[in-house]
């Protein structure tokens, strides 16, 4: 791969590359800050309390994904595999300091940020499997060695994060992979094997129960029955969905007004800076907040698909589509598990979620995807 | 090595065209479960997230008062103090729980209370730490606020009864709710779950509880999840319970109660125009107070094996066989039959033989020629067993029941005796046995079966001197304008017969009763004096000699009993004492009623001169005695009920 082949004079340089950014993503995502500083004003009851850092933080990360966008993608492409290793060696870092006696650890403390190596591995893996299938020869795609490979580079952080125990951030790993194995054209047939071998190990496992050859053991079904119904222990995981529910549906079609949602104002909802963060926005800012919110989100995810479609390499394609899917699963099981669709698994709301990692992590990718657009070659004029 | 292509192949577009689609549509399913919970199901969480909120929290109502008839208080509220401690505020609850009970008494056990309270409950909700502590205390906790931090003196109200034991048998007592009074209610009223909260547990304040305790308050607070109070949302004032008025004279009710002294007995006066009850007594007595504050087993303990039953309110719930206050009743049946008439006379010669069995008069000797007014100035028996056969006990205990013996006379105390009019159906019912003409012979003489209580034997009295159907009161009816009483169903001649010869009975030389007599001419007394057996003389202790009252223990001696009505002319008065083993009627009894129905007309301690000369010396000094004793009575304010 020589990056002459590109014919580079087609490809904008020094400022001109400014003009060339999709700004179209990026007055979005300013308006998702927006909404994150207001939000984080409302549940801290002051600005200073989490807003102004959020703020702070977000201006930072902002200059990092200009000054990403910037350098051109081949150098990023050419930066894949170094990323995703050292996101490993990060995540392995934590671990052992955690074992060596320092506590439990999932970070790494850099000073202004508290950096989770397992969010650098989403983006890692999407970075790492873009890089591979644009190495690839397309007829190769789907032989099964080379399918083998790249399951192979998703088990690795998958195993590591599980091993934390991060059981969100590990779906999401393997979610973004599977979809960037799924963009790069790989055969329908491995999706529909795993996915039929998945749900029947899922029914195996359930059908088996309170039967002699019962997969599980019986506190294990425990655990899982706790998981999949939260309802069953009011107390525990269900009080904090009931809650959540509660504040959503209160919110009504208007909602009760900034600072002015009793339930998380009175504490009632758990997390409401972080996980929670879209039951008060739905609560205070109503149904009209929530789905508008719902409406940048897609607007982003268009964008991105827009810059996907366009760009003229299989690597800056696979790389936008990547880590629009990973902000895509950030939302997507954010929202479903404050709506109470699927269990409480810890996953922040992306951009507005109090928190340095995700937004490090998100703001590096839209620099990524920034870089991918800007440096698409163009017709001469 | 793929070559650079400036397209994409077809495949990777449609993909990423298919995922795209497949977020959207994902999308659109959060948007349909967002619309779900916000749009349709919105009010039904509203009323959720209010309920997580917003917390009730009642407020206690006054507990309407009681009061006497001019207004004295009888029950009131009184503001109480206890010290609370917040865990929160404290630095160190040791050490301020320490400091603490250097200030004021503490026990060990309030502490260890405390500390196990505290455990329990949120860091920021007050604990008591002592209840009912004095002003001082409090002021020296207030005054050393600096160094206790967290504990701070709190008020609240609770019931005090001013006169103490003097109405404890009419106006009765609270005390916390118990487990078995929130059983005993259906849907208890909210109220009563409230700590410490005070309910009527006796008398009237048990049996008006409804009507003092009020309707509860409530503040609708905002809480937040841990509990904490954000701020009152809006609040609703609880509604004072209603004070109640009583026919009860307070300065007579505590003569009366003082006069009894320490015997086993119970008086009752009652206005005999209306009904209405001035004294209601019953001795011993007890302190209310002591139930309020929540009494010490020993003391309980105490109360419940006094022989003497001061828990007991004898003046309703007693029931004493009437002895010859009965006689009267036997005497109109017999008028009313016909069987005699003011002149018949029946020779006693100190016994009766009925059945073959013989029935002694109390004068051993016997009484010789007795017609009606002498059968009852000096109580001869054998006049009652003659013409008592003759009547038949059907016939008495339709008169009995007319002039109020046997029937329940309700005035709201929930715990009045019905006492027993017996008839030969209810032998045959309880006893399981024929009714014989011995036992119409004792009932002639109030012995045997028939039973009555104090105020049942005023009530009598009552109706004997007036002849009108008096009912009892005890609560004040206000505003109400005053009924004239419909007559008892008797020949007046009757009555005027039966009235003089009770008149006789005190003023008479002979009469039973001479020695308590009164000498003011406008305040002339009517009575009949009562000493019934507690158990039967046999025939071998009648050989022996029957032994004298004194001689036998306490509980086997006779209870002595006295009704009378005064002035004799236009009776407004009427009194009943019953001495449980107090000896003879006229000794024990008559005395006590006397002083006690000159203290009702006179409205405070009468001139001397209207005893007996001799007795004039004894009743200064005994009305001087009394005048220390008894607590000095101010009028309350104006009472509404």
């Amino acid at each position: 791969m020589n990056y002459l082949e590109y014919r580079v004079r087609s490809v904008p340089t020094g400022f001109s590359k400014l003009l060339h950014l999709n700004w179209a993503l990026i007055f979005l995502i300013t308006a998702v800050a927006v909404i994150s500083c207001v939000m984080l004003y409302s549940v801290g009851g002051s600005f200073s309390k989490w807003a102004d850092p959020q703020l702070k933080r977000f201006i930072a990360t902002f200059f990092l994904m200009f000054i990403m966008a910037m350098i051109p993608i081949w150098f990023w492409r050419n930066m894949s595999f170094i990323a995703y290793g050292l996101a490993l060696f990060l995540i392995i870092l934590v671990s052992i300091m955690g074992s060596m006696g320092m506590g439990a650890q999932r970070w790494i403390d850099l000073g202004f940020i508290k950096l989770q190596p397992s969010e650098l591995a989403k983006l890692g893996i999407v970075m790492a499997l873009a890089a591979y299938y644009d190495m690839l020869p397309e007829q190769r795609v789907s032989r099964p060695l080379w399918v083998a490979l790249p399951l192979i580079l998703i088990a690795l952080p998958v195993i590591l994060v599980l091993k934390q125990p991060d059981l969100g951030t590990a779906i999401l790993i393997m979610l973004s992979g599977g979809s960037v194995m799924f963009l790069a054209g790989v055969h329908w047939t491995y999706f529909a094997t795993v996915i039929a071998t998945s749900t029947g190990a899922v029914l195996a496992v359930f059908q088996s129960r309170d039967t002699p050859w019962q997969l599980l053991k019986d506190y294990q079904y425990k655990r899982i029955d706790t998981f999949l119904d939260p309802s069953s222990d009011p107390l525990g995981a269900g009080y904090h969905i009931t809650q959540s529910k509660i504040a959503l549906g209160s919110g009504g079609v208007s909602g009760r007004g900034l600072t002015q949602g009793t339930q998380s104002q009175l504490n009632f909802l758990p997390e409401k800076h972080t996980d929670f963060i879209f039951t008060t926005l739905a609560e205070e800012l109503g149904f009209v907040g929530g789905i508008s919110l719902l409406a940048i989100y897609i607007l982003i995810l268009i964008f991105c698909l827009i810059s996907a479609v366009e760009a003229k390499d299989k690597y800056s394609s696979l790389l936008i589509s990547g880590i629009a899917m990973t902000f895509f699963l950030f939302f997507a099981v954010n929202m479903s598990m404050v709506m109470g669709l699927i269990p409480i698994v810890g996953v922040p709301l992306p951009l507005i979620s109090w928190g340095g990692s995700a937004m490090l992590v998100l703001m590096a990718g839209f620099g990524l995807i920034q870089s991918a657009h800007a440096h698409r070659p163009r017709a001469k004029k | 090595m793929s070559l650079p292509t400036a397209k994409l192949s077809k495949k990777m577009t449609r993909r990423a065209f298919l995922v795209c689609g497949l977020q959207i549509g994902f999308g659109g399913v959060l948007a349909i479960r967002l619309q779900h919970l916000q749009v349709d199901q919105a009010d039904e969480f509203r009323l959720m997230a209010d309920e997580n909120r917003i917390n009730v929290r009642l407020i206690s109502p006054k507990r309407g008062e009681i009061y006497d008839r001019n207004g004295v208080i009888l029950a009131r509220n009184e503001q109480s103090f206890r010290i609370t401690l917040v865990e929160e505020e404290a630095d160190n609850v040791n050490d301020v729980l320490d400091k603490l009970s250097q200030l004021i008494p503490i026990t060990p056990d309030d502490i260890e209370q405390t500390i196990k309270e505290l455990k329990k409950k949120s860091p920021f909700l007050p604990v008591t730490i002592v209840d009912r502590v004095t002003w001082d205390d409090v002021s020296i906790v207030a005054s050393n606020a600096p160094v206790l931090p967290g504990i701070t003196p709190e008020t609240g109200l609770s019931r005090h009864y001013p006169l103490g034991s003097y109405f404890t048998h009419v106006v009765g007592y609270v005390g916390p709710v118990s487990s078995r009074d929130l059983e005993k209610r259906e849907i208890p009223d909210p109220l009563l779950k409230i700590p410490r909260f005070q309910i009527g547990k006796s008398r009237l304040e048990a049996s008006f509880e409804n009507l003092l305790r009020g309707k509860a308050g409530a503040r609708n607070i905002e809480v937040n999840a841990a509990g904490r109070v954000m701020q009152e949302l809006d609040r609703r004032e609880s509604e004072a319970g209603k004070n109640l008025k009583l026919t009860i004279e307070a300065g007579l009710q505590c003569y009366t109660q003082a006069r009894l002294g320490e015997e086993s007995a119970s008086a009752v006066v009652m206005d005999s125009q209306t009904g209405e009850l001035l004294a209601l007594t019953s001795s011993p007595s007890f302190d209310p107070n002591k139930f309020v504050r929540g009494i010490s087993h020993r003391d309980y303990n105490s109360l419940l094996e006094d022989k003497r039953k001061p828990l007991l309110s004898k003046s309703v719930q007693g029931s004493y066989p009437p002895g010859s206050t009965f006689k009267m009743i036997t005497a109109i049946a017999a008028l009313e039959a016909g069987v005699i008439d003011e002149k018949t006379t029946v020779f006693c010669p100190g016994h009766l033989e009925i059945s073959g069995k013989k029935k002694y008069c109390w004068k051993s000797g016997g009484h010789g020629k007795v017609n009606l007014e002498k059968s009852l100035r000096e109580s001869c028996d054998v006049f009652y067993y003659d013409i008592a056969l003759k009547v038949g006990i059907e016939k008495i205990g339709e008169v009995a029941r007319r002039f109020g013996l046997g029937e329940k006379h309700d005035i709201s105390m929930s715990v009045e005796n019905a006492g027993l009019v017996p008839s030969k159906a209810w032998k045959r019912r309880r006893r399981d046995s024929d009714w014989l003409i011995g036992d119409t012979a004792n009932a002639a003489i109030g012995q045997g079966d028939v039973l009555a209580s104090p105020l049942q034997l005023a009530v009598m009295a009552a109706r004997l001197a007036t002849g009108k159907m008096i009912k009892p009161k005890l609560i004040a009816e206000t505003g109400k304008t005053k009924t004239e009483e419909e007559s008892v169903t008797a020949y007046p001649s009757h009555l005027k017969a039966v009235r003089k010869a009770m008149y006789n009975v005190s003023n008479a030389r002979n009469g039973t009763a001479y020695r308590s007599r009164v000498i003011d001419d406008t305040f002339r007394m009517a009575g009949k004096t009562g000493t019934s057996q507690v158990f039967t003389i046999t025939e071998t202790e009648r050989i022996k000699g029957v032994k004298s009252n004194e001689a036998l223990e306490w509980g086997r001696r006779d209870h002595a009993l006295f009704v009378c009505f005064a002035p004799f002319d236009d009776p407004k008065i009427a009194v009943s004492v019953v001495v449980e083993h107090g000896g003879s009627g006229s000794t024990t009894a008559a005395p006590i009623a006397r002083d006690i129905l000159l203290q009702a007309l006179y409205n405070g301690a009468p001139p001397v001169s209207a005893y007996p000369v001799k007795d004039r010396e004894e009743i200064l000094q005994q009305q001087k005695f009394f005048d220390d004793l008894l607590p000095n009575l101010t009028s309350g304010e104006k009472v509404e009920t």
